[in-house]
């Protein structure tokens, strides 16, 4: 299979649909209902499985009433450890680097609340709930240990998935010695769950040693080898389906136990089983990102340059598995330093296993980076985009590399222009609205790694002169269907209502992870790689053929152009793809590719995407009650794809660093480990009222090196910036620095 | 879900018989209930549909100025119904700042006056709560109790009742008609809700059966409907349950106070009606001597009941606002983002 092929003859090229503001393809299935998402699969003879969570944190299950269960009317059958089938890998084995010890009721020890302990299936949900209720576990419990007080502090040697623990370049100590200002700055950041829209799901399926599972899932081929490799079967055997996603922020790129229960329950009583998570069951077995406490350090010279840049971060972990949020790291590359450190401490303590929540790491440590940068340039007096202007990076301070690309500055300029940021006083308590309350500005740099993994294609020129065009790619409401689909028509050189765009299944070629925002990236890469196969193939045949108007062009001699091969230096001579497969016979042709990245260029250059987040607060000078009234971001993320829906995503993201900075916080009892605000209700996220203006400029960057489309990633950097500029928003408006998030109305009461 | 019996009673009578029975729980829009059903919360037995009752569904302006209300009349009807607002605007202020839309439009008034409390120990099964469980104790006495009661708490219970709609009754002493086994009764809403005392889980003055059909505001209600505010402190700007809240009204005459009606929410296990602080007001100028006073007075037997010290003072900051808010005058149209303190009054709010 050639490598990304595009430079090859260069019949194609990006931009008769790349570039153009489509409406998502998928967007009239998903109003009208008739979208199919996982739990909305039901089979002949389905059943119900409801899995019972522990409601102590740590210590053992000591009974379970099974006979009270079993003899409830509906209920077909009960697995706990004593029955539970057995499987063929261990829950605590890793065989990739996206693996985490999950619980498949292997014994009776308890080590979070919300565990799954056992799995009720019935003919009803109602029957397998109150199923689940009737267990009435009986417990041996031991004191569980849930704030970073209470856990257990450990040296961390990897953070996120592999990344080294600490980091050094320079001498932090010297260079903060020598400084002539410093500023250190402590921050917390919460526990947060990702609290997609749609749950958890499975609906799983067997047709003798073969099965199928539906279930929404961010990383297909890597999903299939897991189920297979739990239950046992070549991967082949395993066909999982996930058309469509609602919501899936990295909690839905990896499997949990009560996935791997549902697949063996239907296995074990013969029938097709369905399981869906109730919203209270998601805090615990499907990740969240953990807690951090942050501290930084910042020296500067006279002139606001940075003599010295140490980021420390404690973050918590579950005491049975690693995933430690790679906040500090967050300061790697941005800000031009001499002296760089980066570190990061363990804490265990009787919670779900964290894992990669939107932004994991950039979320929290851009949070804490901004704020403290802020600080810097206060204690500087200057003005918080100077400041960031005089320490701008030319080159990546962490390697010394260049940059594939960056338009920061470009950024800066123009959300400060649109933002209307010049003018604004130093101080701060400086602003009132009309109404007397206080008004603040703030900002925050954002930046986001422009990761590419390996993704496979399929594409299949067809005799009436559409084609299809495959790779197991994922909608997770990003609108993967619709950018996608749009790189692809531009791979075939045809228009995108003449492609069959079909993704989300485990029988298309390996459309590797919706995560990292690398997706468009990587599927992209591979979608048009394959359109080009195809055209290169069809050219072949045009080229060589006698009867054909392009006979004697050259390979290299045509192009491709809305179903026509076209002569490069004649365009009176052409010819369409049908009338191609047509003379020679042929019903399909079919091209492949995979989407990779040039190993030269990710050696030599720094890749980031890059952003300005400019926010505007009003606070009540005397109730403290905070709204943002405006966000604007600038961002620069190489070649759009699809503007709309890129601002769509930047949108999102920016609302969701709304929400970190002042909304979302898990509750966990500090006794019992048990969430106190597992619902919407009571974990928030902002409502329309919280957003009243919200707006996303997208600066214009050619990157010739991330990849061959010259695609970044927007579907996190918008978290990144946000956060910060609305604390130091919140600031500006009263003079207190927050030291906590969210930022609650008593942090500014008692301040 | 425990397995129940659902019942839809065509009459009154049939409805007090089935409501009677042991186990049996009123269900009307169910946006309470059912959340406290699936949590295992509550488990009833058998649930009597009142929504379909006859008669429930009136909103009636009185010849002597007052008011009688279905108890089945939807909140988002009743707060959208022109004569109601234009009679007790910070009712309807009330109704609009709380939930969402969705939820207004199938929440009831009976409903609303029932809902429980949103303390997450009441809502877990697996903690102990005297109020859900006699005798049980309280697990928010030492564990998270940030926005639990600063008022009328006791240590058997800390909760706080959540309704907006409430609070603004209470202050324009509201009262209700209640129907049960043993006929019909009328009592004031300020006795409807108890305070924990040692028996928290006797949580209204309701007997086994008796059901709330209607509810009435007395003519004197409507006097200070120029003067009238309902305000919400909340941690995000919709969509959520009160820090603290105040309702307040007042009937000024040449920059003096005639009447005045003050009620917090969000500080204790009922609505709680700022009686000293009325009293205070009450022959005064209408100013800000008047109103610092009055809110210290309001607040003067708050105390904490856990972390939640910041509550009094925040709570003596929203009764200070409110009454200035009420003392400049009703707004035209009730705000964009009704209750806030963020909301713009004039004609410039964000829609």
């Amino acid at each position: 299979m050639p490598d990304t092929p595009l430079t090859g003859p260069g019949h194609v090229r990006l931009g008769s649909n790349s570039g153009q503001p489509l409406t998502r393809r998928d967007g009239f299935l998903k109003v009208t209902g008739a979208a199919t998402f996982a739990a909305d699969n039901r089979p002949a003879g389905l059943l119900h499985a409801v899995h019972a969570i522990s409601t102590i944190a740590r210590g053992r299950v000591r009974s379970l009433d099974v006979a009270a269960a079993r003899a409830h009317p509906g209920v077909v059958e009960v697995i706990t450890p004593a029955n539970r089938p057995p499987l063929a890998r261990d829950q605590d084995d890793k065989p990739t680097m996206f693996s985490w010890r999950v619980e498949t009721l292997q014994d009776d020890r308890v080590r979070y609340a919300g565990q799954p302990i056992a799995l009720v299936i019935a003919e009803t949900l109602e029957a397998a709930t109150e199923g689940a209720h009737l267990l009435a576990p009986g417990y041996a419990p031991e004191p569980a240990r849930i704030g970073f007080e209470d856990g257990e502090a450990f040296e961390a040697e990897t953070v996120g998935i592999g990344s080294p623990a600490a980091f050094v370049r320079g001498e932090v100590e010297a260079g903060l010695a020598g400084a002539t200002v410093r500023v250190e700055f402590r921050v917390e950041t919460p526990t947060q769950y990702h609290n997609a829209m749609e749950p958890h799901a499975i609906v799983a399926a067997w047709d003798g040693d073969r099965v199928t599972i539906d279930s929404p899932n961010q990383a297909i081929a890597m999903g299939q080898a897991a189920f297979a490799g739990f239950l046992g079967i070549p991967p082949e055997n395993v066909t999982l389906r996930s058309p469509f996603i609602g919501g899936g922020f990295g909690s839905k790129a990896i499997l949990s136990g009560p996935h791997v229960l549902a697949a063996l329950a239907a296995r074990m009583v013969g029938r097709p089983v369905k399981l869906v998570f109730r919203r209270d069951q998601m805090v615990g077995p499907v990740g969240h990102r953990g807690a951090t406490r942050q501290r930084l350090r910042l020296g500067m010279d006279r002139d606001g340059h940075l003599t010295a840049l140490d980021h420390e971060a404690v973050v918590m972990t579950s005491a049975f598995d690693d995933f430690l949020e790679p906040a500090a790291n967050a300061s790697q590359n941005i800000y031009a330093t001499p002296a760089l450190a980066t570190r990061h401490g363990g804490v265990r303590v009787d919670l779900g296993t964290p894992g990669p929540m939107r932004a994991p790491g950039e979320a929290s440590g851009s949070a804490a980076l901004e704020c403290a940068v802020d600080e810097a340039a206060v204690a500087c007096g200057i003005d918080p985009l100077e400041f960031r202007l005089r320490n701008y990076a030319e080159t990546d301070p962490a390697t010394g590399r260049p940059y594939s690309s960056k338009a920061l500055r470009e950024c800066y300029a123009q959300g400060a222009e649109r933002f209307g940021w010049a003018g604004r006083p130093l101080a701060p308590r400086r602003m009132r609205d009309g109404a007397g309350r206080l008004i603040g500005w703030g900002m925050g740099s954002a930046l986001f790694p422009a990761p590419m993994f390996r993704a496979e294609a399929r594409a299949v020129l067809r005799a009436d002169g559409t084609a299809l065009v495959e790779t197991s790619a994922v909608d997770m409401g990003q609108g993967a269907w619709t950018a996608l689909a749009q790189i692809a028509a531009d791979g075939l050189g045809l228009p995108v209502e003449r492609i069959e765009f079909r993704a989300g299944h485990s029988d298309h070629p390996d459309g590797g992870v919706a995560g990292g925002s690398g997706h468009t990236a990587t599927a992209g890469s591979a979608l048009f790689g394959a359109g080009a196969d195809a055209v290169a193939r069809l050219a072949e045949l045009a080229t060589g053929h006698p009867d054909s108007p392009l006979f004697g062009a050259g390979n290299a001699g045509v192009e491709a152009r809305l179903g026509r091969l076209v002569h490069r230096e004649d365009p009176g001579r052409h010819e369409s793809y049908a009338d191609i497969l047509a003379r020679a016979g042929i019903a399909e042709l079919a091209g492949q590719a995979v989407g990779a990245r040039d190993p030269a260029h990710a050696r030599d250059r720094a890749m980031f995407s890059h952003g300005a987040v400019f926010a505007e607060v009003q606070v009540d000078p005397d109730l403290c009650q905070i709204r943002v009234s405006r966000l604007v971001g600038a961002f620069a993320a190489g070649r759009i794809i699809n503007p709309h829906l890129a601002r769509s995503q930047l949108n999102g993201g920016m609302i969701w660093g709304l929400s970190f900075a002042l909304h979302e916080e898990a509750l966990h009892d500090p006794r019992t480990g048990r969430s106190m605000n597992a619902d919407l209700a009571g974990y928030h996220v902002p409502v329309n009222a919280d957003v009243p203006s919200v707006e996303a400029l997208l600066v214009h960057e050619d990157d010739p090196y991330v990849n061959p489309l010259g695609v970044k990633g927007v579907g996190e950097i918008g978290i990144t910036g946000t956060v910060g500029a609305i604390a130091n928003a919140v600031w500006h408006a009263t003079g207190t620095r927050p030291r906590r998030f969210p930022i609650r109305i008593r942090d500014l009461l008692e301040a | 879900m425990n397995l129940f019996e659902y019942i839809r009673p065509a009459s009154l009578d049939e409805a007090v018989a089935a409501g009677s029975e042991p186990g049996a729980a009123y269900l009307a829009a169910g946006t309470n209930l059912l959340d406290l059903m699936k949590t295992g919360a509550a488990r009833p037995a058998r649930l009597v549909d009142v929504t379909r009752l006859p008669g429930l569904d009136r909103i009636e302006l009185l010849a002597d100025g007052g008011a009688r209300i279905g108890a089945m009349v939807r909140n988002a009807e009743l707060a959208r119904d022109r004569g109601f607002a234009r009679s007790y605007p910070a009712v309807a202020e009330a109704l609009l700042s709380g939930a969402s839309p969705q939820i207004r439009n199938a929440a009831t008034l009976g409903g609303n006056l029932m809902q429980r409390t949103r303390c997450a120990y009441f809502f877990d099964p697996a903690s102990n709560c005297g109020r859900r469980d006699p005798g049980a104790g309280c697990d928010a006495r030492a564990g998270l109790n940030h926005a639990h009661a600063i008022l009328g708490w006791s240590d058997a219970c800390l909760a706080t009742h959540p309704s907006d709609l409430c609070v603004a009754l209470v202050a324009l002493d509201a009262s209700l008609e209640i129907v049960g086994p043993a006929g019909r009764r009328v009592i004031p809403l300020e006795e409807l809700h108890r305070l924990p005392g040692d028996a928290p889980s006797r949580e209204t003055a309701l007997e086994a059966g008796e059901l709330i059909v209607a509810l009435r505001l007395p003519p004197e209600a409507a006097a200070v409907r120029a003067h009238s505010r309902y305000l919400k402190l909340r941690e995000r700007t919709s969509f959520a349950f009160a820090l603290v809240s105040a309702a307040a009204g007042l009937e000024i005459a040449d920059g003096r106070i005639r009447r005045a009606r003050l009620a917090l929410g969000g500080v204790a296990a009922k609505p709680w009606r700022a009686r000293a602080a009325e009293e205070a007001l009450e022959g005064a100028l209408a100013g800000p001597l008047a109103f610092a006073e009055a809110a210290a007075l309001a607040l003067a037997d708050a105390r904490p009941s856990g972390d939640n010290a910041y509550k009094i003072e925040l709570a003596r900051r929203l009764v200070l606002r409110a009454l200035e808010r009420a003392a400049a005058g009703t707004p035209e149209r009730i705000p964009a983002l009704p209750a806030s303190v963020l909301a713009d009054t004039g004609a410039t709010a964000h829609a």
